[in-house]
C-alpha cells in the first residue's frame, strides 16, 4: 500500500480536525486526543454539502472512556462516528471513510 | 362494509377538537369524514384572537397541526357554508350544489355577535370582533382614524378595547349597565374595574345608553344618547353579546330554545337522533355556553358515544374566568353575584392598590361559592380548586383573601390538599390523578406533561397548577431535579463556573481530571470554554482551549450555510466615520464580499472564504477596526439613538454613553449573547427596553432597564432603577451582569434567566443595589478584571503563526474550497444552490 504524507501531527491540534486534498477528495482528519491516534473520514456534510466537517467539534459517546469519538457537523450538529462514518442521528446518512496513520509523526492517507 | 359517515358543520374551534377527538379515540380510517367550513381558513384560536394585533400571523393562532387533514383523509371543504338540511335522506348541501349524505351529523357552528338594531347601526366604519376578517378590517380603518369606541362593556368588549388602545387609537367604551362587565363581577368589583381602566386612559361611559348614530361633525360618526349627550368618534365596535348560530338547525325542523340555541340533552343530541350539537351553538339545560372549555366537553362527549357507541353525559361546566384586561387582572369564580340563598360575603377591599376581592361561601361557611377578584388574581387557582372540589372551607376563609402580612399563617392550601379527582385542566379535563399517573411513567417536566396528556395546552389558564402538580408529585417520587450539563460532568453550569473560580481551573483538561468523566463532547467543551473566558479572559483559541469552541467561535466568525463566514467589525455605538466605511468597502471590494447593514447598527460582510480571514482582518484592524464578535456569547453591540448631540427632545447624550458601554464591556464571554440599548428620551429610538441592558435618559440621570429581549420570545425589559447618574449607572450593570455569569444555566438570555430566578427583578435588585448577598465587593473586582484583560481577539490572532495555518482551507493545499461557488442577485451575489453549482475536482498541487 502506498501512503501519501499529508502534513506534520503537530500541525493539527490536539482535539481538532484539519481538511485535506487527497487524491481530488475532501478528507477531515481528527485528532481527538493529545496522542498520535487519528481518524480520515469525508469532509462533505452530507445534510448540507458543504466542505466543513473538520470544523466540527469531537465528542465522546459515553462519560466513561469507553465511548467511541464522533464529530458534530458545524453546520447542523449532526453527528457521525469517526470510526465507521455512521450517523448517529439519521441512519440513512454516513461520511465516507479513509485509510489514515501516523508515521514516524508525520500523518498519512493511503 | 361501507364506513360510516360523519359530516360536521362549522370548523371552529369546537368543531375542529371534535375531529380530534373522534382521530385520537378511533382513527380516521374508521369513518369518511367531511367538514364544511365557512370561513377560508381552518380552524383558528379566537381565545387569543387579539395577539393576532402583535403577530399578524394566522399560522400562530392556527389550532391544525400541519398535514392533520390531509393524513386523517378528512375532506375540508374551505370557504363552503353548509345551507340546506334534508333530515329524512340524511343530504346536506352547499351554495355550490354540492351534496354530502350523514349517517350522523355535528353541528359546531358557534355564534355571531349580536348587532342591536340602534338606528344608524348598519353604516360605513362600524365592525364586530369575531375573526381574522373583523380584525383585519378594523386595524385598516383604525390607520386613519383618530378615535374609536366599543359599544358594550362585557368581557369581550374589554378585550376589543384594548386592541383598540394597542392600535393607538383614542378608545371609549360604552356601557348601558351602570357597572362594567356586569356578567362575571359585582358591583363593587365593577366599579374598581372601572377605576382602573380609566386611569389607563381609556374613557369608559357606563350608564348609557346608545339611541341613534350619525354622521359626525368633528369625527366621522356621532353616537346619541339620552339627554341629548352626544360623542364622537372615527368608529365602532360593536360588542353587545353572541346569539348561537342555530338558523340551518332551526330550518332543518331541529328544536330551538326559546331565546335562541340548538336544543341538546345531557347526550348533546338534538331533537333528532342522527344530528348532534356542540360548542356555542348549543343549549343545554336552557345555557349557552360562551366559553371555550365546556365546548370541548361537548366535543369530547360526542366523539366517545360515535366510537364507542355507549353514551356519555354532559353534566354541565364551570364558568369561572381568570383573565387580564387591558393589563387589569380579573377573576369571577361560581356565584359571583351571591345569588344562593343565605349565602355569605368576605370582602377585602384596598383602594390605594386598587385591589377588591369577594369571597362567597354557604349558609353554614364550610363551601366556597363564588368569589370575585378584581386588581390580584394569585388567589385564583386556590379558589377555584376548593369550589371544583367543594373542599371543606379552613375555620377563618377571610385568610384566603388577605393579604399575608407576616407572622401568622395565611389559610392558603398547596396542591397537596387537592383529591386525586380535581380536575386540573379544565380544557381538556384532565385530573391530579391523570398527571401524577403521567409523572410516575416518565414525563417529568412540563413540556413533557403537556404533550403526553395535552394539560394547559389549551386556554393555558392552568398551566402554573400543573406545574406545581408536577413538582410535588416529582418531590413524592424522591426525585432530585437535576441540572447536570451531560454525559461527562455531574453539574450544573452554575456548579461547574463555582469550582473553576474558586479552585482556580484553567483548562478543560484540568477540570476534566479533576471533576469529570471521560473526554467531553460538544455540549460540556463549548460551556466550559464560555466560563473559562468569562473567569480569566485568557485569548480563546490557545493550544487548550481551540478544541473547546463551536462553529462560530472556532474561527471568529459565523459559518453561513455554505461554510464560508460573515465579517462584522465592532462599529461601537453605531458610529462609524467616512474612512472606515471607505476601509470596509474596499475590503468588501477586494475579497468580493456581499455587503449588507445588519440589524445591530453595523456593516455586516458575508462570504468570506476561511482563508481569506486573515488577511480580511489584518486590513480591517490596520484601517482602526476591531472584532465586532457577531459570533461570540459576548457582547454584540450597544445600539444607540443620536441623542442630545443631535437630536431636538434628547436629554442626554446617548450615543457618548453607547460608546462608552460598548468599550468597557467588549471581549468577555457570558452564558449567552449580551445586547445594549440606549436612547436619548422616551421616545426610546434605540429600542433599549427590547434589549438585555436598556438605558433612557431622563432629565435627572439615567433609567435601566434589564433583562428585555428581541428574537424568538420578545420581552420588555424590568426597570432596575430609575433616575441613576453615571457612576452608579455602570456600577450597577457591572455587578448585573457578573450576577448573570455567575448565575444563569447555559445559554440562556437574561430574559430566560430573569423568569427563572424567584422573585424576578426585586430579587436581583436586591442583590445588585442593596448587596444582599454580601457579593458586591467580589462582583466589582471579577469584572475589573474582565475590563483591563480584554483584547481583540483577531488581532492576538494575526500575532500567531501556528493560529494561521488553522484558516487554509487545506492542511497540504493552497487552494481555496471549489464547492464554494456564487451567483449573482441585486447587484451583488448570494451563495449557489447545490443544483446551481457547477463541479470542479480540485487537484493536488
Ligand atoms: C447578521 C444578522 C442579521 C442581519 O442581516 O441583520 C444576524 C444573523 C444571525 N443571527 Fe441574529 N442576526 C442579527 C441581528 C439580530 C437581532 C437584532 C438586534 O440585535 O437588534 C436579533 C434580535 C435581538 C435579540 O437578540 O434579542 C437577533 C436574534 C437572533 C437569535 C434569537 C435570540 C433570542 O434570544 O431569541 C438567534 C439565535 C440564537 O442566538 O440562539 C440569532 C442567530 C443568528 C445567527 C448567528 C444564526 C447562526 O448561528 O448562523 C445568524 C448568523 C448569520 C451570519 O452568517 O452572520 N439571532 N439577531 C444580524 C447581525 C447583527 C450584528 O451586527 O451582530
Ligand atoms: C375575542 C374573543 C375572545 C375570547 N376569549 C375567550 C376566553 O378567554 N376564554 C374562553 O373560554 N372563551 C373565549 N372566547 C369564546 C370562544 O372563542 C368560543 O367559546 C369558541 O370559539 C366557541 O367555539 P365554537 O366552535 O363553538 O364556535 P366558533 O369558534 O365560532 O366556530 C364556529 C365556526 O362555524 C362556522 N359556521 C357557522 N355556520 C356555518 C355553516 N352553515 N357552514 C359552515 N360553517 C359554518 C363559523 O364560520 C365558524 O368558523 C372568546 C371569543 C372571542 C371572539
Ligand atoms: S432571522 Fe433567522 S435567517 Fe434571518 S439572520 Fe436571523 S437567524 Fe438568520
Ligand atoms: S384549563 Fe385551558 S388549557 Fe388547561
Amino acid at each position: 500500500m502506498k501512503w501519501t504524507t499529508i502534513c506534520e501531527l503537530t500541525d493539527i491540534f490536539p482535539g481538532t480536525g484539519v481538511c485535506a486534498l487527497h487524491k481530488g477528495e475532501h478528507v477531515a482528519l481528527f485528532r481527538p486526543l493529545a496522542d498520535e491516534i487519528v481518524y480520515a473520514v469525508s469532509n462533505m456534510d452530507p445534510f448540507s454539502d458543504v466542505s466543513a466537517m473538520s470544523r466540527g467539534l469531537i465528542g465522546e459517546t459515553s462519560g466513561d472512556k469507553s465511548g467511541d469519538f464522533y464529530v458534530a457537523s458545524p453546520l447542523l450538529k449532526q453527528r457521525f462516528l469517526l470510526t465507521s462514518g455512521k450517523c448517529l442521528d439519521d441512519a440513512d446518512a454516513s461520511l465516507k471513510t479513509f485509510k489514515v496513520r501516523v508515521h514516524d509523526s508525520k500523518v498519512q492517507l493511503s | 362494509m361501507q364506513k360510516q359517515r360523519i359530516v360536521v358543520v362549522g370548523n371552529g374551534m369546537v368543531g375542529h377538537r371534535f375531529l380530534e377527538e373522534l382521530v385520537a379515540k378511533a382513527g380516521a380510517d374508521q369513518y369518511e369524514i367531511t367538514v364544511f367550513c365557512e370561513e377560508s381558513r381552518v380552524a383558528y384560536d379566537r381565545v387569543h384572537l387579539s395577539s393576532y394585533f402583535s403577530h399578524h400571523t394566522v399560522e400562530e393562532l392556527s389550532l391544525v397541526k400541519p398535514g392533520f387533514y390531509e393524513e386523517n383523509n378528512i375532506q375540508l371543504l374551505l370557504g363552503e357554508a353548509a345551507s340546506i338540511i334534508n333530515p329524512e335522506e340524511k343530504i346536506i348541501s352547499s351554495k355550490t350544489g354540492r351534496m354530502v349524505a350523514y349517517d350522523k351529523l355535528v353541528f359546531a357552528t358557534g355564534s355571531f355577535p349580536f348587532v342591536p338594531p340602534i338606528k344608524g347601526y348598519e353604516g360605513t366604519d362600524t365592525f364586530v370582533y369575531r375573526t381574522i376578517d373583523d380584525l383585519d378590517a378594523i386595524e385598516k380603518c383604525a390607520r386613519n382614524s383618530k378615535s374609536g369606541v366599543v359599544i358594550g362593556g362585557g368581557l369581550l368588549g374589554l378585550e376589543a378595547a384594548g386592541a383598540l388602545k394597542a392600535l393607538g387609537v383614542e378608545t371609549h367604551v360604552i356601557e348601558r349597565a351602570p357597572m362594567l362587565m356586569a356578567e362575571q363581577l359585582d358591583q363593587q368589583g365593577g366599579e374598581m374595574l372601572t377605576r382602573k381602566i380609566k386611569s389607563l386612559g381609556v374613557q369608559v361611559h357606563s350608564g348609557k345608553n346608545t339611541l341613534e348614530i350619525t354622521d359626525g361633525e368633528n369625527a366621522r360618526k356621532k353616537l346619541v344618547f339620552e339627554n341629548d349627550e352626544a360623542l364622537e368618534v372615527d368608529f365602532i365596535v360593536f360588542s353587545t353579546g353572541i346569539r348561537p348560530r342555530d338558523r340551518l338547525a332551526r330550518l332543518s325542523g331541529l328544536e330551538i330554545g326559546e331565546r335562541g340555541g340548538i336544543v341538546i340533552n345531557d347526550q348533546c343530541l338534538t331533537s333528532n337522533p342522527d344530528v348532534f350539537a356542540v360548542g356555542e351553538c348549543a343549549l343545554w339545560n336552557k345555557q349557552v355556553f360562551g366559553l371555550v372549555a365546556p365546548g370541548y366537553k361537548m366535543a369530547r362527549i360526542v366523539a366517545q358515544q360515535i366510537v364507542s357507541g355507549e353514551s356519555a353525559e354532559f353534566s354541565g361546566s364551570d364558568m369561572s374566568a381568570k383573565l387580564k384586561l387591558l393589563g387589569v387582572d380579573v377573576g369571577s369564580i361560581g356565584d359571583a353575584h351571591s345569588r344562593t340563598e343565605g349565602s355569605q360575603v368576605y370582602v377585602y377591599q384596598n383602594e390605594p392598590e386598587q385591589v377588591y376581592k369577594k369571597l362567597i361561601v354557604s349558609e353554614d361557611g364550610k363551601k366556597l361559592l363564588g368569589a370575585v377578584l378584581v386588581g390580584d388574581t394569585s388567589d385564583y387557582d386556590n379558589l377555584l380548586q376548593l369550589k371544583l372540589n367543594n373542599i371543606d372551607l379552613p375555620e377563618n376563609p377571610e385568610g384566603l383573601i388577605l393579604p399575608n402580612t407576616g407572622g401568622e399563617s395565611t389559610a392558603s392550601f398547596g396542591v397537596g390538599a387537592l383529591p386525586d379527582s380535581a380536575t386540573i385542566c379544565s380544557c381538556f379535563d384532565i385530573s391530579k390523578q391523570q398527571i401524577a399517573e403521567a409523572v410516575q411513567a416518565g414525563h417529568t417536566d412540563l413540556a413533557a406533561i403537556k404533550a403526553q396528556t395535552g394539560a394547559g395546552t389549551g386556554c393555558g389558564g392552568c398551566v402554573q397548577l400543573v406545574g406545581q402538580v408536577l413538582n410535588a408529585e416529582l418531590l413524592a417520587l424522591g426525585v432530585e431535579v437535576k441540572n447536570n450539563l451531560c454525559d461527562h460532568f455531574e453539574y450544573s453550569r452554575q456548579e461547574l463556573f463555582h469550582i473553576i473560580q474558586v479552585e482556580k481551573i484553567h483548562t478543560f483538561d484540568e477540570l476534566l481530571a479533576k471533576h469529570g468523566t471521560g473526554h467531553g463532547c460538544e455540549v460540556c467543551k463549548p460551556v466550559v470554554g464560555s466560563i473559562l473566558s468569562s473567569c480569566w479572559n485568557e485569548y480563546i483559541l490557545e493550544q487548550d482551549h481551540a478544541k473547546l469552541h463551536d462553529t462560530n467561535d472556532i474561527f471568529l466568525g459565523n459559518m453561513q450555510k455554505d461554510g464560508t463566514y460573515s465579517v462584522i467589525p465592532r462599529m461601537p455605538g453605531g458610529e462609524v466615520t467616512p474612512d472606515g466605511l471607505a476601509a470596509v468597502a474596499s475590503v468588501a471590494k477586494e475579497y468580493s464580499l456581499y455587503t449588507k447593514v445588519t440589524g445591530a447598527q453595523r456593516i455586516g460582510l458575508f462570504g468570506a472564504h476561511k482563508s481569506d480571514l486573515p488577511e480580511i482582518w489584518r486590513q480591517l484592524i490596520e484601517a482602526g477596526f476591531e472584532t465586532g464578535q457577531a459570533y461570540a456569547k459576548a457582547l454584540r453591540m450597544a445600539k444607540t439613538c443620536v441623542g442630545s448631540t443631535w437630536c431636538r427632545y434628547g436629554v442626554a447624550d446617548s450615543v457618548g454613553m453607547g460608546v462608552e458601554l460598548e468599550h468597557r464591556y467588549k471581549g468577555f464571554r457570558m452564558p449567552h449573547k449580551m445586547k445594549i440599548g440606549v436612547s436619548g428620551c422616551t421616545r426610546e429610538c434605540a429600542e433599549a427596553q427590547s434589549k438585555d441592558i436598556g438605558i433612557i435618559a431622563t432629565d435627572k440621570g439615567w433609567n435601566l432597564y434589564v433583562a428585555g429581549n428581541g428574537g424568538m420570545r420578545p420581552r420588555h425589559g424590568d426597570l432596575l432603577a430609575s433616575d441613576l447618574d453615571k457612576k452608579a449607572l455602570m456600577q450597577t450593570i457591572d455587578r448585573f451582569l457578573m450576577f448573570y455569569i455567575r448565575t444563569a444555566d447555559k445559554l440562556q438570555r437574561t430574559s430566560v434567566w430573569m423568569e427563572s430566578l424567584e422573585g424576578g427583578v426585586d430579587y436581583v435588585r436586591d442583590v445588585v443595589m442593596n448587596d444582599s448577598l454580601g457579593l458586591s465587593a467580589s462582583m466589582d473586582k471579577e469584572m475589573q478584571n474582565l475590563i483591563d484583560s480584554y483584547q481583540c481577539e483577531w488581532k492576538s490572532t494575526l500575532d500567531r503563526e501556528a493560529q494561521l495555518k488553522r484558516f487554509n482551507h487545506f492542511i497540504n493545499s493552497g487552494q481555496q474550497d471549489e464547492n464554494v461557488q456564487f451567483v449573482s442577485a441585486r447587484d451583488q451575489h448570494r451563495p449557489a444552490t447545490a443544483a446551481e453549482r457547477i463541479a470542479i475536482i480540485a487537484v493536488e498541487a
